[in-house]
């Protein structure tokens, strides 16, 4: 069995359902953060949505697909895009960004600020960064890649990101803008498309039982009557993943390889 | 002028702007000198780095004002997040987009700048004294829009890192970003930015185009010759991240003797001069320890 052949991993059906997150936005920024919604951002562009654009990570929108990690790789620019440039644009709402969560709740509020009294947090984490202003400017997924009930909690310690229970009061502008679109983990893919805004399993990930996400899970998940297996990467995905986008394996270190 | 010189103009409890963003391009002479100098209480105002982490490792800070504070390539500032875990500082955490308004605010004397970001999240609870106005326009809906009002973050003095820079405080950018560097100058009463190298003003275009000429000498007040002055943060395309050394600060986190030795080595090196003599003999001892560089 070839390398590109050889069967897809948890790590590549992850990048391949962060992929899956982007299917329809078009021209907008594609800007997912860290490495495996990289690779799953960089898929997405190479495959299904060519429209969108992407940073080098550094400054510049780079037109080709990028290995990911990789500093020296030819860069084909399109644009400068330095920090400034980035709030401007969010501002104007073009822009989908995939974040992590320390935590998150069935609403879609997210913590990355600090776990504990935030006052004096047992664990002080990256703070507030963009997520306040994401959440109410454009389409927001996340990552989790250690999906288990520390993480998925029923209610987070701080709202960096504010969920649907938290925007429910807010202006129509706001409301509109909102949208927690799916939340990736380790486990399965899940979403909040049902009247009550509350977290939804989607798909669980082939090998996973429902039963593992619920026990996994610190609040009520709504479970439709079927459920879904997160689908397998094709072939040409596959070999995008690691032939072009992550030659070096970097997205197994989420994975603990 | 020296960096001594520049500490000398400032004094216990302002409100200091430091440029950059998380471990790229700081001032990291001028925050060296601040640290082993008597001053204190103050307030910090920094898309912050290793500049924050020193300054409250060291006891200067009253306040941190930020958005994040990060190595970059280790995410956590290890220094910073001892501070706040045991309480020792005051802070002012804000959605990084809203500290750019800020910024702004202050660079154009207006009180505040309007915006969407902090809306349902916990920055308006975290900070009581933020206040919300209405859109005097009604919407689409005959709505009329609430917005938080983010004040003007008004700095008493700014300190930044340029590429290059003439002696009249033109000060120039190589580097892919400016951050938010112009925005810190004007937001402040004075700004004192170091630079790589001091070239005359016919110069100034020999190595980048018109567009990196982003801070007009209106907007600083002097200007220290600190080759190598942005260590070990990063600083292109003259130098990249000292990774290694990076690494050496954030592990004295964990082990208040070893963060002593390192503070008394590095940080307290009686000038820059000294500083990058012991850092470069650090680097050797390194290599012949035969670890990674």
């Amino acid at each position: 069995m070839s390398a590109v052949t050889g069967p897809a991993t948890l790590d590549e059906i992850c990048a391949v359902a962060i992929a899956e997150t982007f299917r329809g936005d078009g021209e907008i920024l594609c800007n997912p953060i860290g490495t495996t919604p990289i690779i799953g951002g960089r898929l997405a562009r190479a495959t299904f949505e060519p429209d969108m654009v992407m940073t080098d990570t550094v400054a510049f929108l780079a037109a080709n697909t990028l290995p990911v990690g990789d500093p020296d790789a030819e860069r084909l620019i399109e644009a400068w895009m330095p920090y400034r440039d980035i709030f401007d644009l969010l501002w104007s709402g073009r822009r989908h960004v995939v974040m992590g969560a320390s935590q998150i709740d069935a609403s879609g509020n997210q913590n990355l600020a600090a776990i504990g009294d935030w006052r004096r947090p047992k664990a002080q984490l990256l703070g507030l960064r963009g997520a306040p202003g994401n959440l109410v400017n454009h389409v927001t997924s996340y990552w989790v890649p250690n999906h288990s009930t520390r993480t998925f909690v029923p209610a987070v310690d701080v709202v960096s990101g504010p969920g649907y229970d938290r925007v429910a009061g807010l202006s129509a502008t706001v409301r509109a803008n909102h949208e927690v679109r799916r939340v990736v983990s380790n486990l399965g893919v899940f979403d909040f498309a049902n009247d009550e805004r509350r977290m939804q399993v989607v798909s669980v990930h082939p090998g996973v039982t429902l039963d593992q996400v619920v026990e996994a899970t610190g609040f009520q998940l709504v479970v439709g009557d079927t459920v879904d297996e997160t689908r397998l990467p094709t072939d040409d995905e596959l070999r995008l993943i690691r032939e072009v986008i992550d030659p070096r394996g970097l997205r197994r270190a989420e994975f603990g390889g | 002028m020296t960096e001594d010189e520049v500490v000398a103009q400032l004094e216990s409890s302002m409100t200091i702007g430091i440029g950059g963003w998380g471990s790229r391009r700081k001032p990291m002479s001028l925050v060296r000198a601040i640290a082993r100098s008597d001053l204190r209480d103050l307030t910090i105002v920094s898309y912050g780095g290793p500049d924050i982490g020193i300054l409250c490792a060291t006891g200067k800070v009253r306040r941190a004002v930020y958005g994040f504070v990060s190595l970059d390539s280790i995410p956590l500032e290890p220094h910073f997040r001892q501070a706040r875990q045991q309480g020792t500082i005051e802070f002012t955490e804000l959605d990084e987009g809203a500290f750019y308004l800020g910024l702004l605010a202050a660079a154009h004397r207006m009180p505040f700048y309007p915006t969407r970001a902090g809306l349902g999240s916990d920055m308006l609870t975290m900070n009581p004294e933020l206040r919300t106005v209405a859109s005097p326009y009604p919407d689409a809906d005959g709505e009329m829009e609430e917005f938080v009002a983010i004040p003007a973050l008004r700095l008493d003095v700014s300190l930044i890192h340029m590429n290059r820079a003439d002696k009249g405080g033109n000060g120039q950018f190589l580097g892919p970003d400016l951050y938010f560097d112009d925005l810190f100058a004007k937001a402040a009463d004075r700004t004192f930015m170091s630079c790589e190298k001091v070239v005359p003003t016919e110069s100034l275009l020999d190595e980048g185009t018109f567009h990196t000429l982003k801070i007009p000498r209106l907007f600083v007040d002097g200007v220290v010759e600190a080759p190598r002055g942005a260590h070990f943060t990063e600083c292109p395309p003259d130098y990249e991240r000292d990774e290694a050394f990076q690494r050496e600060y954030a592990a004295t986190a964990r082990d208040p003797e070893a963060w002593a030795a390192f503070a008394d080595r590095f940080v307290n090196a009686p000038s820059h001069a000294e500083y990058l003599k012991r850092v470069d003999q650090r680097t050797a001892e390194r290599a012949a320890e035969g670890a990674t560089p």
